[in-house]
C-alpha cells in the first residue's frame, strides 16, 4: 500500500489506479495522502472562487491550466513573459520565497502591478501555502515601461 | 501539383452552411487575418475559441509564419520564442487555415478580401523603419538595425545586407530595446553566439568583427530612456566588456528617483548604479566597450578619409530637456568617430494595399480598441504603433477578438449570408499564378532547418533559401 501511495502522491495519472485498486471510484476519496496536499484558491478576473486540490510540488500555472483556469503561459514558464501574473493573498505573501532578479525585472512589465504580484509559474506549491487565494490580474492595456495608457486612436 | 493539393482540400472541407431549427439562418462565419506575427494568431486563437464555427484563414506575405517573433526576437533569447509552441497549436486547429506567401496590395486586394470574408483583420506589423532624413545618411555602414536585426535572424530580403564589421567603432542611434540588441550582438563574445539560431553568415562574419566600442547614443536623458531592465542588466552583465556612462547625465536623475512608479524607478535605479561603476579614467581601448550617451542628436554623418563613400565620423547636437521633457538643442555641437551606424529610431508601418485606411503621420491605422469598422479591425503593431513586446501584443490581439465576436454576436457583422471565403480567394490566387505555402508545407521548411544541426553546436540554422526547401 505504501508504494502504491508514494507513486501516486507522484504522479496525478495513477490516482485513478489507486481508487479502483481499493473500490473508490466516486471521486470523492481524498486524491493522494492527506499530507501531500495543499489546497488553494483561484480567483478569476469575475471574482468568481475555484477551488483546487493540489499537491506540495505543483506548479501554480500547470496546476491551473489542468483545472481549466484562464492562466495564459505563453513563454511556458521560462521567464520571459507575464503572463501568468497573480496577486498573492497578503497572508501568505511573505510565506513566498522572494523573487529572484529575473521575475522582478518581468513584474516591471506586469500591468497593474501590485505589491502582492507575482508571478505564477514561479510559485511551487508547499505544505505551508494551504488555504493561499490567487487573484487573476483585470484586463489592461498597459505598454509603456513607465505605466502610461495610450488613448484611443 | 499544386492545383491537385487545393481540390483534395476543398473535399474533405465542404464548406456548406448549415441550416439551424430555428428562424435565423447562419453560415459559417469566415474571418481572414493579415499577417501572421504574434499579433495575429492570438487574434486567431481567441476567435476559434469565442466566435461559434468560426474559420479564420491567415495570409502572410513571407513563406513562414510568426513574424517578428522569427525574425525579430535575438537569437540570445531563445525564451522569448516558446511562443511559437502556442501558435503552432493553434495552427493545427481544423478552424485555421495558413496561407504562405501572398502578399497584399501585390497578390490580393483588401476589396477582394472584404467581399470574401465576414471580417477583415489587419496584423501585417511594422516592416519598414523610419530614415533621419539627414546629410551623409545614404553613406555606406549607416544602416537600418532592423535590417541588421533581419541579417542575423535570417530574414531573406536581408540576407546580403550591405554591413562592413571590419571598424572599430560602432554608433547605434536610439534608446530602446532593438538599440540594445544589436549592440548586444556586437559585444557578445562569440562563443555565447555559437549555441544560438543565429544565422550562420553571421556567426561567421561576427567572428571577423573587428567592431570593440559600441555607443548606444540618445537625444533625452536617462529618465527617458526606452528600453526595459532586463535587456540594460545584459549589457550591464555581458562578460569582457566595460559600461561606460557620462555622470554629468544623471545630475538631476537621482533626486527623482523616489518619485518614480516601479517600473521605471528600479530601471532608473540600475542605470544610476552603471553611472556609479563606469570608469571615470582612460580606459584600455583594446577592451570591448558599451557607451551609453545621452542628450544628442546626430545632425550628419562625414565620410571617411580611409574608405570611399563609407562613413568615418557623425556630427552630433548637445541637447537640453524643456519643461515637457522634450529634447532642445543647446547650440553645441560634437563629433564621434565610428565607421559603423545602425540607425535604431522606430519601425514604421506601411500602407500596403490603396483601401487601406492608413494614417501617415501617425504611422498606423486609426482605430478604437481595433475597431476600424464593423468587418474590418487592426490588431498588434499596425494598430497601436511599433512599441511594446509580445505580451503587450497579445492582449491588444486579445481585445481585437473580443471586439470581433461581439460584432458577430450582435449582427454588426452579418453572417447570415454565406460568404466565399477561401474558396474564392484560393482561386484568385490560382489564377494569378501565385504560389502559395500550406501549414504543412512549412512544417516540412522546418523539419530541413531542424535537420541541419550539421556539428551539433549549431541548432536551427535559418534557411534563407526557402524556394529550394520547399522543392
Amino acid at each position: 500500500m505504501d508504494e502504491i501511495d508514494r507513486e501516486c502522491s507522484m504522479n496525478g495519472e495513477k490516482r485513478n489506479a489507486y481508487r479502483i485498486l481499493v473500490g473508490k471510484t466516486d471521486g470523492k476519496r481524498p486524491l493522494g495522502r492527506p499530507r501531500h496536499r495543499v489546497n488553494i484558491t483561484y480567483i478569476d478576473k469575475d471574482g468568481n472562487k475555484i477551488p483546487v486540490r493540489g499537491k506540495v510540488g505543483d506548479n501554480v500555472l500547470y496546476l491551473a491550466h489542468r483545472h481549466g483556469i484562464d492562466m495564459e503561459g505563453a513563454c511556458e514558464a521560462s521567464l520571459a513573459c507575464t503572463t501568468c501574473h497573480v496577486y498573492v493573498h497578503r497572508d501568505f505573501l511573505d510565506k513566498l520565497p522572494s523573487p529572484e532578479e529575473k521575475e522582478d525585472d518581468l513584474l516591471d512589465l506586469a500591468p497593474f502591478l501590485k505589491e502582492n504580484s507575482r508571478l505564477g509559474c514561479q510559485i511551487i506549491l508547499k505544505k505551508e501555502y494551504e488555504g493561499m487565494e490567487l487573484q487573476l490580474p483585470q484586463a489592461t492595456r498597459n505598454f509603456y515601461v513607465d505605466g502610461h495608457k495610450p488613448s484611443p486612436h | 501539383m499544386k492545383l491537385l493539393r487545393l481540390g483534395h482540400y476543398y473535399s474533405h472541407h465542404c464548406f456548406l452552411p448549415r441550416r439551424r431549427l430555428t428562424s435565423t439562418v447562419t453560415s459559417i462565419p469566415k474571418i481572414c487575418i493579415v499577417g501572421s506575427g504574434p499579433a495575429s494568431f492570438y487574434t486567431a486563437q481567441h476567435l476559434i475559441k469565442t466566435v461559434p464555427r468560426v474559420e479564420v484563414d491567415i495570409y502572410e506575405q513571407l513563406p513562414v509564419p510568426f513574424g517578428l517573433v522569427r525574425f525579430g526576437v535575438a537569437p540570445d533569447h531563445p525564451e522569448v520564442k516558446n511562443v511559437i509552441n502556442t501558435f503552432t497549436k493553434t495552427a493545427k486547429s481544423p478552424q485555421l487555415r495558413f496561407v504562405g506567401n501572398v502578399t497584399l496590395g501585390r497578390d490580393l486586394s483588401l476589396k477582394e478580401l472584404r467581399n470574401a470574408y465576414h471580417a477583415v483583420v489587419l496584423a501585417y506589423g511594422a516592416d519598414k523603419d523610419r530614415e533621419l532624413g539627414l546629410k551623409g545618411e545614404q553613406l555606406g555602414n549607416v544602416v537600418s538595425a532592423r535590417r541588421f536585426v533581419g541579417w542575423y535572424n535570417g530574414l531573406p530580403c536581408d540576407t546580403d545586407f550591405p554591413v562592413n564589421l571590419d571598424v572599430e567603432e560602432a554608433a547605434v542611434l536610439g534608446h530602446g530595446n532593438v538599440a540594445l540588441d544589436v549592440a548586444r550582438l556586437l559585444l557578445t563574445p562569440i562563443d555565447k553566439l555559437k549555441s544560438t539560431d543565429i544565422t550562420e553568415h553571421a556567426l561567421e562574419a561576427l567572428s571577423r568583427s573587428r567592431v570593440r566600442h559600441v555607443k548606444v547614443i540618445g537625444r533625452r536623458g536617462p529618465l527617458q530612456v526606452a528600453f526595459t531592465i532586463k535587456e540594460l542588466r545584459e549589457m550591464l552583465n555581458l562578460p569582457d566588456c566595460i559600461t561606460v556612462c557620462n555622470p554629468f547625465d544623471f545630475e538631476t536623475v537621482r533626486s527623482a528617483v523616489p518619485n518614480l512608479e516601479r517600473p521605471r524607478r528600479r530601471l532608473t535605479e540600475l542605470l544610476c548604479k552603471a553611472a556609479d561603476l563606469s570608469p571615470s579614467g582612460n580606459v584600455d581601448s583594446n577592451s570591448r566597450q558599451f557607451h551609453l550617451v545621452f542628450f544628442r542628436s546626430p545632425l550628419s554623418f562625414q565620410p571617411s578619409p580611409d574608405v570611399p563613400d563609407t562613413v568615418g565620423s557623425m556630427q552630433l547636437e548637445v541637447n537640453q530637456l524643456d519643461e515637457q521633457q522634450h529634447a532642445v538643442p543647446t547650440g553645441s555641437t560634437e563629433t564621434v568617430q565610428c565607421g559603423l551606424v545602425l540607425r535604431s529610431i522606430g519601425y514604421r508601418s506601411t500602407q500596403a494595399d490603396p483601401d487601406v485606411p492608413f494614417d501617415i503621420d501617425r504611422g498606423h491605422i486609426p482605430n478604437i480598441s481595433g475597431v476600424v469598422q464593423p468587418g474590418l479591425y487592426v490588431a498588434g503593431w499596425l494598430a497601436t504603433g511599433p512599441i511594446g513586446v509580445i505580451l503587450s501584443t497579445m492582449t491588444q490581439a486579445f481585445g481585437v477578438g473580443r471586439a470581433v465576436e461581439a460584432d458577430v454576436s450582435s449582427g454588426r457583422v452579418d453572417v447570415s449570408q454565406a460568404r466565399p471565403g477561401h474558396t474564392a480567394i484560393g482561386k484568385l490566387l490560382n489564377d494569378r499564378g501565385v504560389t502559395t505555402v500550406s501549414w504543412k508545407d512549412w512544417e516540412r521548411i522546418d523539419a530541413v532547418e531542424q535537420s541541419r544541426d550539421i556539428y551539433g553546436d549549431y541548432p536551427n540554422l535559418k534557411l534563407n533559401r526557402w524556394v529550394s526547401a520547399r522543392k
